[in-house]
């Protein structure tokens, strides 16, 4: 092996035992630097034969390119391992928590409300409010419930002191009569809000939600009112082959009148004990707007017909997620309601 | 309204189980709330006669029995029961017999052959009873199968009937009912007049013919008030729910029950002259079967005779003029009161009866006298005795109205949405015996005494869809005109605002809307709470006036379960009275009559400023965490809050919230005396806004932003530290010339280089032009003249 050929061979075995940056460039002036093996070897060119100068040049300058290689090369892999280093020694604990606020959530009847208000949206329903202190009138007689009716017996009535004739409204039905008073038709509204009873037990609370609805236009029907509660329950439910079933039933404010059932979801209809075994469940009263009321509030009930429900949220809220205590809804225990993020 | 299917369907018996009986009923809108069987499964259980008794050889508690059972030969039975005695009829199960939970077996008891067993009705699953054999009616028939002699395998019906539908308060009603949906004919028990077998007469008089139009009365004279009554009209009753008391009772009871008019009947030796019914005199009183003393509204029908009140009429007799099992002379009434007259009449004394339920719903006024004849002749059957002359008065002008009702095929089918034809509807009128004439495919319908609720063409499409069947009308998905609803921009949705206290950590509550009349003293210092006159607990007696009382008792309920850390948030209305001399619009705001009803968004939090963590010091919830909520709840309005007094809050970290120079709320911490009554430990903070300003949003408004740079300048103001930072900073922008884009405080330094009772303000303020790049010297001069306006007007000094 030439000279040469040593010197190349020795450059890149020296090379490849360095890894320290300025060491390697410490080396690269032992072959490369001003007065480097290399450059020496260049030097000597000049004392040789033209001829002989030539070839040696070329020896030399390859040598030469070959020893920046090994270099290179080498400079190139530490560039690599400082980086792998650095970023290794910056690696964290990515299993540890996010750090910052946490996040709360709506209350479950709430969430309810919301749903229900966007399914009823997306046909066109509006959504009205109403005041929760009625007056007689709004809460019964308006509504085709005169004193000493006995519909009022069904409805224990909470009064306020020393204010005849007001009360805390019984149902979200005087909701319907106020927007119709400020509204003509067609209507298509839901009013849902709190309402009053004195009732307190194990499955009533003297405060709860209702949702009601109204549809006043010049062809609605009941079999409209049947096509529209179902679908939304289906929807609401998620639960495409829900059956409902209406039953003739009786309210102040509407002629013809009908409970709605709707097959269990819990047992798809087959009996259980959520349902007493009878496979359904009572949902919601409903049924055609009584000309009466329409009368009162001065729309003309030839022209004019329209349907009604209400229906309870807390308990639509119980039956999708399972919850089978009402009272929970209002004691606010943060253990209940955070499981309704 | 509860009774014996095996009485229905004597009546009507339609080839239907009783399942599908209940289901029908259910879908015609009488629903069936419960269908119970009377006895459970039981077999092999007899009618038998105790023909001997002795003692048990080797047991002081047993008995030996010689017992006739019906099978031929006498039967030993071993019996425990103290009050088994020779001749007795008892319910017998033989060998082989399966009772609840047991199957008798031919046994030796103490030595002693024993087969079968003499029952308790505890032991037959009819009763509790367990102190004894169950005894039977001495005619009971031996060996006859238990099950058939008290038919046990009857099943018992209850309605829950809607408040229409009185005339199925009676077994006539339900089987005309049940007729109506099944095509068979109904057969109720023949009625006959009784002869006339005494002369005793009672005149009746009207006095108050609106409440009571019709009104039949007689004598029955020599009858037996001991008598009792018989078995099956005793089952009927008890399978009605109702008890046995005496015959008579029983009777005026089961004639209720079968034909649906109440009847009363007097002691005829306490009256004396005609018997009238009036109103009251003022401060008449009267003293009720419930032995509760009454004085009558002058509303308030009275049954009385020429002396004194003796019954409220249609609601209950009186104790003084009732009949006893001394009686032998009774005053039958069988009367028409109408439903106005009677309604909510109960219900204000404080209790109901089964003849103002009825009452008050509507008594079929055309079955008045053949109810008093029903009666009689059951009396005269069971008690014996001799029926007088019939007393009636009658009143037409005040009987009810059964006007005819037009209904209209055509708006019947735009009603229900289907086609029904004039065919189908003559059906279902004749079905349900409704007379009619026919007016091309009109029907004009007369309601029959016997319904109240058929007033107008509505009410007769009900019928139809009832007997068709609303599962026979389809579900339809409606056709409407698709109009867009209108969005107000400028309004947000309260669940934008729900959604956005959710993502800052607040779990939503919803509380009561009463609460006690303390929260409302402690926390808004309310002299006049607005009062429930019956609240369900003293605790919830009155409106609240604001949201905080509920967030604090959230607060302390959770505190009570250990939990540390509680932030939550309740939108919904409060309840306050409106200022005399404010005059107010009634409707939709929530203003009714003397009161306002603003609707209201409200939070708590209180605790640790974030869950506990590792990456983050731990810190209480503060003011400035309360207040950077309102701001994002506010936002993009810029809020400005200023100091206040408020009787929930601690008085130097309160602050009035407003927004565009109108109060929209509140942002503090508790007051500390509220800490201590309550127990909170530390004070939470809390916040309550106006939900109606919170929703208002603006419009965006766009403007260029600037190409040119921006310069930035820093400056430290040194002032009072009780000065006002807002203070400041509005004078700064007030100061600003038009180059300055932005002032912001971005730090609060007091301590090492700023003097005692002194605190270094921080503002960041940022210049740009929209045409040009600024110059130095229009940077200097801004910076300069806001400098200036500082000293100025707050004595602030540059921090060197």
């Amino acid at each position: 092996m030439s000279d040469i050929e040593k010197l190349v061979a020795e450059a890149t075995a020296e090379f490849a035992g360095i890894s320290e940056m300025a060491l390697l460039e410490q080396a690269k002036a032992r072959y490369l630097g001003k007065s480097g093996s290399v450059t020496e070897l260049l030097k000597g060119l000049g004392k040789l034969a033209a001829d002989e100068r030539k070839r040696a040049g070329a020896a030399i300058n390859s040598a030469k390119e070959r020893i920046e290689a090994a270099l290179n090369a080498r400079r190139e892999l530490l560039r690599h391992a400082a980086l792998d280093a650095q970023l290794r020694a910056e690696a964290l604990d990515i299993t540890l928590p996010g750090r910052g606020q946490g996040s709360g959530g709506l209350h479950p009847v709430t969430r309810t409300l919301e749903r229900i208000e966007a399914l009823f949206r997306s046909i066109g329903f509006d959504v009205a409010d109403g005041p929760e202190i009625e007056d007689d009138f709004h809460n019964f007689t308006a509504l085709n419930t005169p004193e000493n009716h006995p519909a009022r017996s069904m409805h224990d009535t909470f009064y306020l002191e020393n204010s005849p004739g007001l009360l805390l409204r019984t149902h979200t039905s005087p909701i319907q009569v106020r927007y119709m008073e400020t509204h003509k038709p067609p209507i298509r509204i839901i009013a849902p809000g709190r309402v009053y009873r004195v009732d307190s037990d194990a499955t009533h609370s003297p405060m709860f939600h209702q949702v009601e609805g109204l549809w006043i236009d010049e062809n609605v029907s009941f079999a409209d009112l049947k096509g529209v509660f179902t679908d939304f329950l289906r929807n609401f439910f998620e639960k495409p082959d829900l059956r409902t079933r209406f039953r003739p039933s009786f309210f102040p404010f509407t002629e013809p009148s009908a409970e709605i059932d709707m097959s269990c979801v819990f047992c798809e209809g087959n009996g259980c004990r959520v349902c007493s075994h009878t496979g359904w469940l009572e949902i919601a009263g409903s049924g055609m707007v009584h000309p009466n009321v329409l009368r009162h509030v001065g729309i003309d009930s030839e022209k004019y017909i329209g349907f009604a429900f209400g229906m309870g949220p807390d308990r639509l809220t119980m039956l999708r997620y399972g919850v089978n205590d009402l009272r929970l809804f209002f004691d606010g225990d943060l253990r209940f309601l955070s499981q309704f993020r | 309204m509860q009774f014996s299917e095996h009485w229905l369907r004597e009546f009507v018996d339609p080839p239907l189980t009783s399942a599908e009986l209940a289901h029908s009923l259910t879908m015609a809108g009488l629903e069936v709330e419960a269908l119970d069987t009377v006895a459970p499964a039981f077999s092999g259980v007899v009618v038998a006669h105790v023909l001997a008794v002795d003692k048990h050889p080797d047991a002081d508690k047993l008995k030996l029995c010689r017992v006739d059972a019906g099978q031929g030969e006498m039967l030993q039975i071993v019996c425990g029961a103290p009050n088994v005695a020779a001749g007795m009829k008892v319910p017998c199960a033989l060998v082989g017999a399966e009772l609840p939970g047991v199957k008798i077996k031919a046994a030796r008891v103490r030595g002693m052959e024993s087969f079968g067993m003499l029952c308790s009705a505890r032991e037959l699953g009819l009763s509790e009873d367990h102190s004894g054999l169950m005894a039977l009616p001495a005619d009971a028939p031996v060996g006859e199968d238990i099950r058939t002699y008290l038919v046990l395998d009857d099943k018992l019906f209850t309605l829950k009937l809607t408040p229409n539908r009185a005339d199925c308060l009676s077994l006539k009603g339900v089987a005309r009912e049940v007729g109506a949906l099944t095509g068979v004919p109904v057969t109720l028990p023949p009625i006959r007049e009784a002869e006339t077998a005494c002369d005793v007469r009672r005149d009746v008089v009207l006095d108050a013919p609106a409440a009571c139009p019709r009104y039949c009365g007689r004598v029955v004279s020599g009858i037996d008030a001991k008598a009792p009554t018989p078995g099956w009209m005793k089952m009927r009753l008890e399978r009605s729910g109702i008890r046995s008391i005496s015959a008579v009772v029983d009777i005026t009871n089961y004639v209720m029950l079968e034909l649906g008019q109440p009847l009363h009947a007097f002691d005829n030796a306490r009256l004396s002259g005609a018997v009238q019914v009036r109103y009251p005199a003022k401060g008449e009183q009267l003293l009720l079967l419930n032995e509760q003393t009454v004085e009558p509204a002058a509303d308030t029908a009275l049954i009385a005779d020429e002396r004194r009140a003796l019954a409220l009429a249609g609601i209950m007799g009186g104790e003084e003029s009732g009949i006893s099992d001394a009686t032998t002379e009774l005053f039958l009434e069988s009367a028409f009161f109408a439903p106005d007259a009677v309604a909510g009449k109960a219900r204000a004394l404080g209790f109901s009866s089964d003849a103002s339920y009825r009452f008050e719903r509507g008594v079929d006024f055309d079955t008045t006298r053949e109810a008093l004849e029903r009666a009689t002749q059951l009396i005269l059957d069971i008690c014996g005795g001799r029926a007088g002359p019939v007393s009636e008065a009658i009143d037409h002008n005040h009987l009810p109205r059964r006007e005819a009702v037009r209904l209209r095929v055509p708006r019947a089918e735009k009603i229900l949405g289907i086609r029904l034809g004039a065919e189908v509807a003559e059906r279902l009128f004749k079905g349900l015996d409704f007379p009619f004439t026919r007016d091309g495919d009109d029907f004009i319908v007369t309601p029959p005494s016997h319904r109240f609720d058929i007033a107008i063409e509505e009410d007769l499409v009900e019928e139809l869809a009832r007997l068709h069947g609303y599962d026979n009308i389809p579900a339809r998905l409606p056709q409407g005109v698709l109009a867009i609803l209108p969005q107000n921009e400028r309004q947000r949705s309260v669940w934008r605002l729900r959604r956005l206290l959710a993502a800052r950590d607040y779990q939503e509550v919803v509380n009561y809307s009463y609460v006690d009349a303390g929260w409302e003293h402690d926390f808004c210092a309310v002299v006049q709470p607005v009062v429930l006159s019956n609240p369900i607990a003293s605790q919830m007696g009155v409106m609240r006036s604001s949201l905080i009382g509920g967030l604090v008792g959230n607060l302390v309920y959770n505190l009570n379960r250990r939990v540390e850390r509680v932030r939550v948030f309740e939108t919904g209305r409060c309840f306050l009275r409106v200022d005399k001399s404010q005059s107010l619009q009634d409707g939709e705001g929530g203003e009714i009559a003397g009161f306002l009803q603003p609707k209201r968004i409200a939070a708590l939090a209180a605790g640790p400023a974030a869950p506990e963590q590792w990456g983050l010091p731990p810190r209480r919830m503060d003011f400035f965490d309360a207040k950077a909520d309102v701001e994002a709840l506010l936002a993009p309005w810029p809020a400005h809050f200023a100091r206040i007094d408020h009787p929930a809050l601690h008085p130097g970290r309160a602050a009035a919230v407003s927004v565009g120079g109108k109060v929209v709320g509140i942002v503090g911490e508790l007051h500390p005396q509220w800490v201590q009554k309550y127990e909170l430990g530390a004070a939470p903070v809390v916040f309550e806004l106006d939900l109606d300003d919170v929703l208002q949003q603006p419009l965006p408004a766009y403007r260029e932003a600037s190409r040119f740079p921006a310069v930035v300048r820093d400056l430290a103001l040194v002032v009072d530290h009780e000065q006002p930072a807002q203070a400041l900073l509005n004078g700064l922008i007030a100061a600003a010339p038009a180059c300055v884009r932005e002032v912001v405080l971005f730090d609060v330094y007091q301590g090492k280089g700023v003097d005692q009772g002194k605190k270094s303000l921080a503002f960041r303020v940022v210049m740009q032009d929209t045409e040009k790049t600024l110059a130095d010297g229009e940077v200097e001069a801004a910076v300069a003249k806001m400098i200036e306006a500082a000293s100025r007007e707050f004595a602030a000094k540059l921090r060197s």
